[in-house]
Formats: C-alpha cells, sequence, structure tokens
C-alpha cells in the first residue's frame, strides 16, 4: 500500500515536525541561536514563531552550553524542549550538559528521571565554511550510552525521526546535513507520520555489493550504485537511519545476501562511524563475507577553507566506485 | 562595582530568634539531623562500608537549611558534590539516602549514583552533581519550565566557590536574569575549592556576589553560619522570585570543618591554619541556633539533649536500614539507561 506523498525540502521537513509536534503537544518549545525571528540561519524555522508565539520559539543568547543547560533543566520538569545548535562543531561547547547531564540523568537517578530533550544540529562539509562550521560530529554522541542518535539522509526520513524524537522521552539527537536543507523529495501526506528509531531503511536493492551509508553518503552511495550498475555490479544500499540504537539486522541480512560490504559516512575515519560499523559488520556477519569490509570517511584533516583543498576530503562517488571495484577486481584504492 | 556589599546576619541581636516556633524547631532539627548523618557518612566510610568519595557538609547546615526552609515541597534544588545536606534540608529521607552512599538497591538512585548523584525527584531534586558547577543550567531550565507552565515554581541552584569560575555560571545567570527566570543562586562560600583557597583563583574585590552586577540581579552576602539569616534573605529572594521578579545570586559565607573528602589528609597541615578553623568553629551553626532557642524560651538543655537523641537514633536507624539491604541485581546494570 502506498501513502499519499507530497515534494517537500529536507528544511521544510524540519519546520513541519517541529510544528505539528508543538500543535499537538503544548509542552514541546523550541529555542536556540537565531531560531526566531530570524527563522534560523538556514531559514528552516522560519515562520514557527508567528504560529507559536515567542514563549514557545524562543530566541537565545550564543550560550551553547547555557541553552543546553536549561534544555535539560526543563526536560527533567516536564517541558519537552528543542534546542538547536547551529553548526554541530558548537555541540563542543555544552558537551558537559548531555554527556555528563542529559545522557546519564535516568541511570544515575535508577529511572526517577526522564530527559525528553531534542537536540537538532547539523553536519557536512562542502561549503567552504572551513574547520569549526564543517565537521560530522555524529560519532562523539553515538558513543555515549543514553543518548538516542539519528542521522536522516531524505526529507521524509528527516519529518518522521524528528517527530519521533521529540516524542521520545530520551536525549535524542538529530544531526541534519546543511547542504542538503534544500533537497527535495517525497514525504508521506498523512497527519501523524513518524518513523521509529533503530529501523534502517534499503534505499537500493542490490545483490553483489552492500554500501551502508548515512546521511548525504546515501546519495553518494546511490550515484555510485548507478555507474556500478553499469559495469555489471549491483549494490544494495543501506541507511541505518540512526546510529544509535543501531539496526544490525538488517545490515546483517543485506550482507548475507551480498557477501561484500563497504560503510561510508562523513564523520573523520579513526575512530569514527565507520569503524564501529565495520566491525560490527565483521563480527557479525563474518561467515558471509567473501572480501574485508571496507570503509570511506572524512579524511583525517582539520576541514580546509580552500575550494581547491576541501573536495578531497569528503568521501566522493568516484573514492566509492574505486572501493567497490577493489573488491571485486583487485583493484588498488 | 561602586558600592560595597554589606554581611547580612543578625549575630548582633542573638538574644532574640524573630521566626516562629514550629519554624525555629524544624530548622534546629534538620540541622542537627545533617550534622549526625554526616557524622555517620564518615563512620561508615572509615570502617570501608561506603566506596568512593565522601564530600561532607559539615559546618554549612546552616546554608542548606535557611534556604529549603523557604521553600515549598514542589520547587526545585540543584546540588553539588557535596550535597548530603541539601538533600536533608528539602526533604530527603535519610534511610534512603544512606542505602544510595553504600550502592544499595534501597537507596534513592537503586545504587546507581551514589552520594554525588543522589535525587528524590517527588520532592524537585534534581540531583547531587559530580560537576562543578553541573547544576546551574539545570536549575535555570526547571526555572524555564516552572515560569512556562505558570506553576509559580522556584529553582535553587546550590554552588560553591568553586563553581563561580565556570562558564556555566556565566551562562546561566545570563539566561536567568535575561528571560527574567525564578532562580536563586546560592554560593556556598566555604572559602575552599578542593585545596585552593577562593580568594588565590577568585577575580571579586572582596565578595563572589559582587558578580551579580555584570548579570543585572540583586546580590546578598550573607553570615552562612546564621541560620535566621539565611532564612530571612531566602524568604523575601523566593517571594521576589515568585513574583516574577526575576533571579538572584547569595552568597552564604560559610566553612566546611573537615577537608574536601574523607580521608584527603588534615587541612590545617596543609592549606589552612588552625587558627583559621578555630575562629569559623566558634561560629558553630548549631550551637549558635540552639542558643537562641533557648533563650526565647523555646527550649531547655533537657529537651535539646532529647532531640539529639531522637535524631542520633534516626540516623542509626538510616545505617542498619542500609547495611541489611542488598546490592542491586547483576541484571540491573543494562536497566535505566533510557526511560
Amino acid at each position: 500500500m502506498s501513502l499519499p506523498e507530497r515534494q517537500i525540502t529536507y528544511g521544510e521537513a524540519v519546520r513541519e515536525a517541529i510544528a505539528e509536534e508543538m500543535r499537538r503537544d503544548g509542552t514541546v518549545f523550541f529555542m536556540g541561536e537565531d531560531v526566531a525571528v530570524a527563522g534560523g540561519v538556514f531559514k528552516v524555522t522560519v515562520g514557527l514563531l508567528d504560529e507559536f508565539g515567542e514563549d514557545r520559539v524562543r530566541d537565545t543568547p550564543i550560550s551553547e552550553a547555557g541553552i543546553m543547560g536549561a534544555g535539560v533543566g526543563a526536560a527533567l520538569t516536564g517541558m519537552r524542549p528543542i534546542v538547536e545548535i547551529m553548526f554541530g562543531d558548537f555541540i563542543t561547547i555544552a558537551m558537559d550538559q548531555i554527556v555528563n547531564q542529559a545522557a546519564k540523568m535516568c541511570y544515575m537517578t535508577g529511572g526517577q528521571a526522564s530527559c525528553a530533550l531534542t537536540i537538532r544540529t547539523t553536519i557536512g562539509a562542502g561549503r567552504s565554511s572551513a574547520a569549526q562550521h564543517s565537521q560530522s560530529l555524529q560519532a562523539w554522541l553515538s558513543h555515549i550510552p543514553g543518548v538516542k542518535v539519528a542521522i536522516p539522509s531524505t526529507p521524509a526520513d528527516l519529518k518522521g525521526l524528528l517527530k519521533t524524537a521529540i516524542r521520545d522521552d530520551n536525549p535524542t539527537v538529530i544531526y541534519e546535513d546543511k547542504m542538503m536543507y534544500g533537497l527535495k523529495g517525497p514525504v508521506p501526506d498523512v497527519e501523524d507520520y513518524t518513523i521509529p528509531f533503530g529501523v534502517a531503511d534499503i534505499k537500493r536493492e542490490g545483490s553483489d555489493v552492500t554500501l551502508v551509508a548515512t546521511s548525504s553518503m546515501v546519495h553518494t552511495a546511490l550515484k555510485a550504485a548507478d555507474e556500478l550498475e553499469r559495469e555489471g555490479i549491483s549494490a544494495e544500499v543501506v541507511d541505518p537511519r540512526t546510529l544509535s540504537p543501531l539496526d544490525m539486522d538488517t545490515i546483517v541480512r543485506s550482507v548475507e545476501k551480498t557477501s561484500r560490504a563497504v560503510v561510508i559516512d562523513e564523520a573523520y575515519q579513526s575512530y569514527g562511524v565507520t569503524g564501529e560499523l565495520a566491525s560490527r559488520i565483521a563480527d557479525e556477519a563474518f561467515d558471509y563475507l567473501d572480501a574485508p569490509v571496507k570503509r570511506l570517511g572524512a579524511m583525517d584533516v582539520p576541514v580546509p577553507f580552500s575550494p581547491g583543498l576541501e573536495p578531497q576530503t569528503i568521501p566522493d562517488e568516484e573514492k566509492l566506485v574505486r572501493t567497490v571495484q577493489g573488491l571485486f577486481h583487485d583493484v588498488p584504492v | 562595582m561602586s558600592e560595597s556589599l554589606e554581611l547580612i546576619t543578625t549575630s548582633s541581636d542573638e538574644g532574640t530568634l524573630p521566626l516562629p516556633e514550629p519554624l525555629c524547631r524544624e530548622i534546629y532539627e534538620k540541622m542537627l539531623t545533617i550534622r549526625r548523618f554526616e557524622e555517620a557518612v564518615l563512620e561508615v566510610y572509615t570502617q570501608g562500608l561506603m566506596r568512593g568519595l565522601a564530600h561532607l557538609y559539615i559546618g554549612q547546615e546552616a546554608s542548606a537549611v535557611g534556604i529549603c526552609s523557604a521553600l515549598n515541597d514542589d520547587d526545585y534544588l540543584t546540588s553539588t558534590h557535596r550535597g548530603h545536606g541539601h538533600l536533608i534540608a528539602k526533604g530527603g529521607k535519610v534511610d534512603r539516602m544512606m542505602a544510595e552512599m553504600m550502592g544499595k538497591v534501597d537507596g534513592y538512585n537503586r545504587g546507581k549514583g551514589g552520594t554525588m548523584h543522589i535525587a528524590d525527584m517527588s520532592l524537585g531534586i534534581l540531583g547531587a552533581n559530580g560537576i562543578v558547577g553541573g547544576g546551574m543550567g539545570m536549575a535555570t531550565g526547571a526555572a524555564l519550565s516552572g515560569k512556562m507552565r505558570g506553576t509559580g515554581q522556584v529553582a535553587v541552584c546550590f554552588f560553591g566557590d568553586g563553581a563561580i569560575n565556570q562558564g556555566a555560571f556565566l551562562e546561566s545567570a545570563n539566561l536567568a536574569s535575561v528571560w527574567s527566570l525564578p532562580v536563586l543562586f546560592v554560593c556556598e562560600n566555604n572559602h575552599y575549592g578542593e585545596y585552593t583557597a577562593a580568594k588565590d583563583v577568585t577575580a571579586v574585590r572582596e565578595h563572589v556576589a559582587e558578580r551579580a552586577a555584570g548579570f543585572d540581579m540583586p546580590a546578598m552576602v550573607v553570615d552562612g553560619n546564621d541560620a535566621v539569616a539565611v532564612h530571612q534573605t531566602a524568604v523575601e529572594m523566593v517571594e521576589r522570585a515568585r513574583a516574577g521578579e526575576g533571579p538572584c545570586l547569595i552568597e552564604n559565607k560559610t566553612y566546611r570543618y573537615r577537608g574536601h573528602h574523607v580521608g584527603d589528609g588534615d587541612p590545617e597541615k596543609t592549606y589552612r591554619t588552625q587558627e583559621e578553623t578555630d575562629t569559623w568553629l566558634a561560629k558553630d551553626p548549631i550551637p549558635r541556633f540552639a542558643r537562641r532557642m533557648m533563650k526565647a524560651g523555646m527550649v531547655d538543655e533537657a529537651e535539646l539533649e532529647s532531640i539529639d537523641t531522637t535524631i542520633t537514633k534516626r540516623v542509626e536507624d538510616a545505617v542498619a536500614f542500609a547495611n541489611e539491604s542488598p546490592y542491586p541485581e547483576a541484571g540491573e546494570v543494562t536497566d535505566h539507561v533510557f526511560a
């Protein structure tokens, strides 16, 4: 059964998800730097102030730790705050509040406390924003027990996962790729469309190799899959959609079918998302593998400013195709 | 700072006790409960029945009780690593606290938090905190929540002189002030952050509370060993906060009679002098308050002794309760990661 659909952008998905949840639950409110009057630096929250007023849509000082702390306190006391951290790089300033406070309150209090905090922030290089506005730091919070992490690749996934995050009684983080806010895609046109955390999505079916891809790398993987198809290699693209919890079952089932796997994610390659995923595949799908699990992450350098330097630091279609080819033809990678 | 802050104290008028008798009894009993509880913690820790760290509140009792006696049950509180006193003052049960200290399943947090993380959400106690300044954002957010829900609740953020130098203080104080949130920032200045004198590492003219001026909020410097002065200040500031007039910074000048934590040596032989400690011992908030109650004719020596006997017994019972309580089942280790 197919649902009725509309085409909206990734950015519009953010606005729709927040607005719908604020309409259905009076305890949901939204705060961050420049989110209200200006509608956000990426303009994805334009209109929310007009509809919900300044009590529930709040411009804050440039004060990441303060905002996050206030979000934690509000979440512990009956509200459902959505906190925006404009650039994911800035989340480092609020780390104590997320890692030592929000993530641990339920556990440390023996289940007394719940912290229904939703954090929205951005990842993604590619717009010459240099080393402090371009990082993809999703591995940091995926490392922390007590935080749920979503990393949507499409408008539909973003809308469904953000709505689920807002309703969740735990700290959740949505990593939105700032390069995709203008990306259009179909979104189910139903009143209450949500996507559960921990359910991967097969974005393209294939039989020869599994490409496990996140966020914008899903689109890179889909393009690579088209090219590989022309060479006679059928690639399956699996999008975990959430890093914590992680749907390993879907990934293992895919590898069982294809016998090969490449992981691609825009976090730094070392000690990051691709390392974890590749390790889990090697552990849990070892018997099905005909080749080592390969992985592609961002180059281990601070993201450079120059258009002459930046592109090579991001995993791309060409590198992915070559990596996959290497699994079949012993091509040097 | 153009004007200097005056110390709020009732020390020149200790012949009177301007608070109603039931309140005075409550204040005295809570202060004494904290003292006896902390003495018991020292004992169980020394006996090896409690692991981790024990940061004792002995000497600072008037601060916690003076503030919390101005609060309602549903008001919020965030505490610190030296938090036992705040919890008892807000109504925390000593048996469940002691069980938590020992990591037992009947502890407030089922043994998962221990001394530095005890919380009782039903009493608005959002937890002690192992991070210096860690509760500041939380208190600000709880106050925001109370304001948005229109409940009239206030939040008290207890912290030490060490935390005033954390960035979290600036960010929380600014946010609370700009949004007129009902938060009482209560700095318990016991003069030492761990083993370093506050005066050596804090850029203020004389008082930590001077920093309030930078956030357009009122500052109160209080004799933190004077339960009456602390209580009266808190009543005024709570009323102001409930009326929507925003946050304040209260600095309770006090002293911890013990070291930073149990077993870390003798402070008087390292970072402070016996003479200084003796000066503060002479201002011990508990006998000081007892003398006033006696002068006011509320109690006599015999009754004070009987109150002490009752409280000591309650604390002994708490230790027995904690000793008898089992550790959590091993399988509980994965419970409560998520709500």
